[in-house]
């Protein structure tokens, strides 16, 4: 089989899996985590120091091979998403910037609105921008014309660990859209990571599924399988469906025959 | 005087530099990002610039998050 190249934003990746570090029970378990998912990007949020608390910093354990992807979360709206992003810049850690804008508390959807302004505004500052929404095709063709790097639509909303519930938009923004699309939010099962992937998601982003697993770095090597058993799946081109059987053995040559 | 620094009023008793400020608070400077008032600070500046009375400052890092 062919090498397959996942190419986001110009650069090149054989993982097309993306983890987060929220959550975690204890952050010292995220390097071990990366090892087993053999995920290479992988995201951090921006958040005042508490100059009261002694918790560690979550960059000393995140390996240094890793494409780091600072999330804009917080942002209520498309200002304060670029406010964050040119501060995650400024930290000397690249430009690559997942756009987040919500101001739902309750279900923590994305407002396609917002993210698209900030997205433009960021993409034309040199930042790679990877929009977190949800999955409608009018916001992500909006996101395609404002210079996104890819479109993530969530499978269902954050931290609900409830699958891939957009399952036939997400196909549509498969079919329709020439940026690469990442399934983010709301995968709980390694079989749903599967399943996108198997419909042709390029990509997928798992954080709490991982995170609050039993065994984290388990569970992150079984999303690890189960995202490349979705992309073989998809690259080899899965057979027809029937409504009537079909037999796999020749229906001739029967002994009862002649 | 007094600054705000990251929301909340303090006092400062003498004129320091963001650096004086960070290393009062135990934080490396390349760990953290400064704003003061609302405009990113390099960190190559830290050392060099003072705090004035009334001065907003923000003080972030990079946390946990998905």
């Amino acid at each position: 089989m062919n090498k397959d190249i996942f190419e986001l934003g110009g650069v090149e990746f054989d993982s097309r899996l993306l983890t987060g570090t929220g959550k975690y029970a204890d952050d010292s378990v995220i390097p071990e985590v990366c090892e087993a998912s053999g995920s290479q990007i992988i995201t951090v949020a921006l958040r005042r120091v508490d100059f009261e608390s002694t918790t560690g910093n979550v960059m000393d354990f995140i390996p240094k091979n890793m494409k780091l992807l600072p999330n804009t979360s917080g942002a209520r709206n498309a200002d304060e998403a670029v406010r964050i992003a040119r501060l995650a810049k400024a930290m000397g850690c690249g430009d690559w910037i997942k756009i987040e804008v919500i101001s739902d508390n309750k279900y923590l959807l994305p407002d396609g609105y917002e993210t698209a302004k900030a997205t433009e505004i960021l993409a034309n500052e040199g930042f790679v921008v990877l929009p977190y929404v949800n999955a409608d095709l009018y916001i992500a063709r909006s996101l395609v014309d404002a210079g996104a790097a890819a479109v993530m639509p969530l499978g269902a909303p954050i931290g609900t660990n409830r699958g891939l519930q957009t399952r036939e938009m997400v196909r549509i923004l498969i079919d329709e859209i020439s940026l690469p699309i990442i399934v983010d939010a709301g995968i709980g099962r390694p079989s749903e990571a599967c399943e996108a992937m198997e419909m042709g998601a390029d990509a997928c982003l798992v954080n709490t599924a991982i995170a609050t697993a039993s065994n984290p770095a388990m569970m992150a090597s079984a999303f690890g399988h189960a995202v490349k058993a979705g992309r073989e799946a998809y690259l080899s081109g899965p057979g027809a469906k029937h409504s009537h059987a079909k037999a796999s053995s020749p229906l001739t040559g029967f002994l009862h025959e002649g | 005087m007094f600054v705000t620094l990251n929301g909340k009023e303090i006092e400062l008793t003498e004129e320091i530099t963001i650096l004086n400020l960070l290393e009062s608070k135990d934080l490396s400077p390349e760990t953290v990002v400064v704003e003061l008032n609302k405009k990113i600070i390099p960190a190559d500046n830290f050392s060099t610039i003072l705090i004035n009375d009334g001065d907003h400052l923000e003080v972030l890092r990079f946390v946990g998050g998905g």
